[in-house]
Parts: C-alpha cells; sequence; structure tokens
C-alpha cells in the first residue's frame, strides 16, 4: 500500500472512531479492507483510496470504518468483571436503590452483544433478587453491522463455546440450523443495542450505575481517551461504576474518575468518598411484587 | 502436574487435543475407546477426561457412565468432545454426569476457557 493511502485511511478512521492505525498495522487494513474494496466492485485498496478521495461517498466512508473497528468478543470475556458484578456491585445496588427498584447499565462498546448478553444471564440468574425491579441493559456500537448481529442473538458454534459454560448454552439458548445458536427471547428482552460512537455526543441516554467500557480505550490516543472518560462521566450516577479492560486505566488520562480500592478494573467518580457508595437504609420490603 | 486422559478414536485428534493439553502443563495419557479408558482410570483416576462420543468397543456415553459408577469415579471432570452439536446430545451427557461439552471442531482457545471455568486450570 502506497504510505499516502495509508495515511488517508487512518486518518479517515481516526476522525470517525477515534481508532488509531500505526504504520506496523499495514497488514491489518489490507486484510480488512480488501473485502470492501471488492463488495464495492474497485480492484484494488488503491482504486479505493482513489474512490474515497474523488466521492467522500458516505456509505463507503462507514463501510471502511467499520471494518476497521470490528472486533471479536466473547461470552463472560475476562471472567472476573462478571464476578464482580455479581458480587460486589449487584449486593451493593440491591441496597441503594431499594427504593428506586431500577438499575440501569450500559455496554459501551457492545460489539456483537456478548457482554450485555452475559450480564443478562447473571441477572437472570439472580432474579430472585430482582422481583419487581427494572433493570436496562443498553447496548451501543459504532458498527450498524455489529449491532444488527447483537440484536439478532444469533451465534456461531466456535462463539457459544468461548467464555460460555454449557449449562447456560443449554439454559439460555436455542439451536437455529446445525451450527448456530440464539439468545432465548426472555434474554434477548433485557437488552436494548442501538448504534453509538463514544467520539459524539451520546444523545438522550439517561445516566447509568454502570458502564462497561472494556478494550476501547487502547486503540485511542490520549486526547481521546480523555474526552471518551470525560464524557463518560457525565452519564453515569454520581455513586456509578465503570469497568474498564485490563490493559486500561484512568491514571494520567483524567481526573474524574479514580480506581476503586481492592476492585481491579472498577472506577468510580472522583468526588465519591469511601470505596464503597454509601447505603441508604433499605425500606421494609414486601415478600413479592 | 494435572493429568489429563484424552479418550478418541482418531489419533489425529488424540494428537492435537495432547499438544493442546500439554501447553497447559498436564500430563496426558490417551485412549482409542472407552473400555481402554476405563481400563486406564482404574488404574489411576486422571483429573481430566476429554472425551469423544462415538467410538468402537465401548462410545463416550457408557464409558461416562461406567465410570460415575465406580469408587473414586465422581472425581475426574469429564470434558465431553464431540461432533455430536444438538441438544439432547449435550443434555443426555450432562444427566450422564458430563461436566462440560465441547462441540468439534475445537480449538486451543475454547479447551482453555471450559477448563478455566471448571477451575481446574487459572483464568
Amino acid at each position: 500500500m502506497k504510505p499516502e493511502d495509508f495515511d488517508l485511511f487512518s486518518v479517515l478512521v481516526k476522525q470517525r472512531s477515534g481508532l488509531v492505525l500505526t504504520r506496523d498495522k499495514a497488514y491489518l487494513l489490507e486484510s480488512r479492507l480488501t473485502p470492501v474494496a471488492r463488495k464495492w466492485n474497485l480492484k484494488t485498496l488503491d482504486d479505493l483510496a482513489q474512490s474515497v478521495r474523488a466521492k467522500r461517498d458516505e456509505t463507503m466512508l462507514r463501510d471502511i470504518t467499520e471494518a476497521m473497528t470490528t472486533n471479536e468478543s466473547f461470552f463472560f470475556r475476562d471472567q472476573k468483571p462478571f464476578d464482580q458484578f455479581r458480587q460486589v456491585l449487584l449486593p451493593q445496588l440491591l441496597k441503594s436503590r431499594a427504593a428506586k427498584r431500577q438499575i440501569r447499565i450500559w455496554s459501551a462498546a457492545a460489539s456483537s452483544g456478548q457482554e450485555a448478553y452475559s450480564l443478562a444471564i447473571i441477572l437472570n440468574e439472580e432474579a430472585a433478587k430482582l422481583q419487581g425491579w427494572k433493570v436496562d441493559i443498553f447496548g451501543t456500537d459504532l458498527s450498524a453491522e455489529m449491532v444488527e448481529r447483537a440484536k439478532s442473538g444469533i451465534y456461531s458454534q466456535f462463539e457459544v463455546q468461548r467464555g460460555l459454560p454449557v449449562t447456560f448454552l443449554v439454559k439460555y439458548f436455542q439451536q437455529v440450523g446445525t451450527d448456530r445458536w440464539q439468545v432465548k427471547d426472555n434474554i434477548r428482552q433485557m437488552v436494548q443495542f442501538r448504534e453509538g460512537n463514544l467520539l459524539t455526543d451520546f444523545g438522550p441516554i439517561g445516566t447509568f450505575d454502570i458502564v462497561y467500557c472494556r478494550n476501547v480505550l487502547i486503540y485511542f490516543d490520549q486526547p481521546t481517551k480523555t474526552r471518551v472518560l470525560e464524557a463518560i462521566s457525565k452519564v453515569l450516577t454520581p455513586d456509578g461504576t465503570l469497568f474498564l479492560g485490563g490493559a486500561e486505566t484512568v491514571l494520567g488520562v483524567t481526573e474524574k474518575f479514580k480506581p476503586l480500592e481492592n476492585e481491579r478494573g472498577l472506577y468510580v467518580l472522583t468526588g465519591r468518598t469511601g470505596a464503597t457508595a454509601p447505603v441508604p437504609p433499605a425500606p421494609f420490603q414486601a415478600a413479592t411484587v | 502436574m494435572k493429568s489429563c486422559l484424552i479418550v478418541d478414536d482418531s489419533r489425529v485428534i488424540r494428537k492435537v487435543a495432547r499438544q493442546i493439553f500439554d501447553t497447559l502443563g498436564f500430563s496426558c495419557e490417551e485412549a482409542e475407546d472407552g473400555k481402554v479408558a476405563h481400563a486406564a482410570c482404574l488404574k489411576k483416576m486422571p483429573d481430566v477426561i476429554l472425551l469423544d462420543w462415538n467410538m468402537p468397543v465401548m462410545n463416550g456415553i457408557e464409558f461416562l457412565r461406567a465410570l460415575r459408577r465406580e469408587p473414586g469415579g465422581q472425581t475426574p471432570v469429564v470434558v465431553f468432545c464431540t461432533t455430536e452439536n444438538d441438544l439432547n446430545h449435550i443434555q443426555e451427557a450432562l444427566t450422564s454426569g458430563a461436566n462440560e461439552y465441547i462441540m468439534k471442531p475445537f480449538d486451543a482457545d475454547i479447551v482453555r476457557s471450559k477448563l478455566s471455568q471448571l477451575g481446574v486450570i487459572e483464568a
């Protein structure tokens, strides 16, 4: 690939997604963009670059960005952030939200939806404690294609075996054809997916008690990381929690967040005091609702 | 060192599986059918058994049922690894005492993720 073509694509992708492509990623660019060129009936990436320069067709620019930003995802990826949710955050929220009986969670780079569905599965496992509660799981991704996949809840045999215990496969999925599996309706109904770009205004999405934004910041440069984290800080409830990926941190990036003591990968707003949220006394609870 | 018994009638699959388990730090034994596997278990119960379903002489599900009846036969973690990929087979395996289920084709990632969920290896 010509250096000027590489620059053209990398600037485009950076502007639209925040993803930083360094020169050593030329192979990645070539392997991901060749199918895009083919889709547009162009023979080479040279032709694709020329077409971008000449027309700046919105759909083509979008195809290029999406091809570069699609990432693989797994159910219960890294396991620990889901254990922390179930064992640490959920018990806290059951107390602190006892009056409101509402929990809102945002999977901020939802990809094909596995993170959001993993959380829905956990919540279903804990359903007895959540009788009468309203739980919203909201998933956004930059890619329209990913959002469609996430909504469908259909995964390949490979995908449902990475990270998903077979007991959950049996309980929460139905087989579609010979080697595809679809998340059952009761779990799909717990999650809403829509397109969303972390670099632009989030729009009227409300506030969240928990935001998962894992393995996204690693692709951004420093100013973009800061921008994204500060935007997230504005949609987090004052005692809310942010999950970042294992290789990500807020330290040296923003003053808005601080790490939560003893809980790796969890961050809370700096203004918040103590290691855990102040818990108001729980009101008397009726047996069932 | 943890031990693994790889039960599959295909030598190629046994070799692939063995490489994966070697990398994960297991000592491996192999068996080409359920009967050979059963005899190996009576000598010494392995920590993990990777088990094919369709095999000559004694198939995987027959072996599993026989194993679970043996003294000490509850201990090994049994992971089915088979081309049978429908819900009925999976449910039959689980009710017969399997701990996990892998649908072929499989790779090292899948094996690792299943074993770490089972607590057999570190995440």
